[in-house]
């Protein structure tokens, strides 16, 4: 079977691969307002590190949402296989004990 | 069809002056709004646009106010005609390549970030307020441009060649943003405008540095286009306003 080719006779595998290069995805984390931890906020392409910064600025809080910025290459970023979800969080499940249900709240603690 | 000619006083030029300066070359960053090379530099050439107009609109009512014709800032937007406008040629000309469009907002940029922080101590208390909240704005749109001519100067030969180009196209619109004229002399005296050419040493501190690290060469000051600060405009501002004002002329008064 021949490979899907794109725009100039490069093969659309290819072509892609180029791009990711030349302008790699960066992932993006905010630290709102209100608060304390980074959170991952959405995804982007930029040249460089600088670059990726200003671009998370402009696409990414607009609206007054952030205080700080964090720019992560996406590359460096190791994930878990969706496939070894079962493996991995499933006996979790029935370990009820870890959640801290089993104990007596005194009434002079008051609201927790 | 209504045209209005804006008053002479020397206060209500400046103002349009400068108002004139932030709307036209926000109108053009606009024009790339969904043409942009990439996703996030269409917004953020989108979020560079909508700042320049914000600053445009408060200058646009102060003027307004000054007039005292009951104007507003619409309609000194609106219904002056190109030889009523009192920008400068540098930010009216065509947004070109990309490389055209940074230069422009580079060139700009460079001379406005130190302008609004020195015109925050003016003793017109609102131009200085307009000064300070302009002058974070125009400090981004400096390092954003800056950092984009860094990389196209020295990128690819291509984006070098762009790059060059661009800045031995535009640099004879430079000379315009450092004139004062009776005008402003009054007012320069007066501690409420800014004498332009104290921004020199700076200006050519920044432009010098970029381009060392951009890898590009700095044109000649040759002979320098001008101009547009007392109406004789390019060809391509009536287009801008043509395009601009458009629904304002067809439907006068129109409000949505």
């Amino acid at each position: 079977m021949p490979r899907s080719a794109g725009r100039g006779g490069i093969p659309q595998e290819r072509r892609e691969l180029v791009t990711e290069r030349n302008i790699p995805l960066w992932e993006v984390f905010i630290r709102s307002r209100n608060g304390l931890a980074h959170k991952h906020v959405g995804s982007l392409h930029a040249a460089d590190s600088e670059m990726a910064l200003q671009a998370a600025r402009d696409v990414y809080t607009r609206r007054g949402e952030g205080l700080s910025i964090w720019v992560v290459p996406s590359a460096a970023i190791v994930a878990s296989d969706p496939a070894d979800k079962e493996v991995l969080f499933e006996p979790t499940a029935s370990k009820v004990y870890r959640h801290p249900t089993f104990y007596e709240v005194p009434d002079e603690v008051g609201h927790m | 069809m209504t045209t209005i000619i804006a008053a002479d006083a020397p206060l209500v030029q400046y103002a349009l002056r400068l108002a004139d300066n932030a709307l036209v070359l926000g109108h053009r960053l606009s024009e790339w709004c969904g043409h942009a090379p990439m996703l996030e530099e269409d917004i953020a050439l989108a979020n560079i646009a909508l700042d320049l107009i914000g600053q445009a609109r408060p200058l646009y009512a102060y003027a307004a106010e000054l007039e005292g014709e009951g104007r507003n800032e619409d309609k000194l937007a609106y219904l002056r005609d190109a030889s009523q406008y009192r920008n400068v040629l540098l930010v009216e000309q065509p947004n070109g390549d990309f490389a055209v469009t940074i230069v422009r907002q580079f060139l700009y940029a460079a001379f406005m970030a130190p302008f609004w922080r020195l015109l925050a101590g003016s003793r017109d208390a609102t131009f200085a307020a307009i000064a300070a909240k302009a002058e974070k704005e125009a400090a981004y749109h400096l390092r954003h441009s800056a950092e984009w001519l860094i990389r196209l100067g020295d990128g690819t030969p291509e984006s070098h060649a762009r790059a060059q180009a661009a800045l031995d196209e535009l640099w004879m619109y430079t000379g315009e943003l450092f004139e004062a004229d009776a005008i402003e002399r009054g007012l320069i005296e007066r501690g409420v405008a800014l004498d332009p050419q104290t921004l020199r040493p700076e200006w050519d501190e920044t432009v010098d540095r970029v381009l060392g690290e951009a890898t590009l060469k700095r044109p000649p000051d040759g002979w320098m286009q001008t101009g547009g600060r007392t109406g004789r405009h390019s060809e391509h501002l009536g287009f801008i306003l043509a395009d601009m004002q458009f629904l304002q002329r067809a439907y006068p008064g129109a409000t949505w």
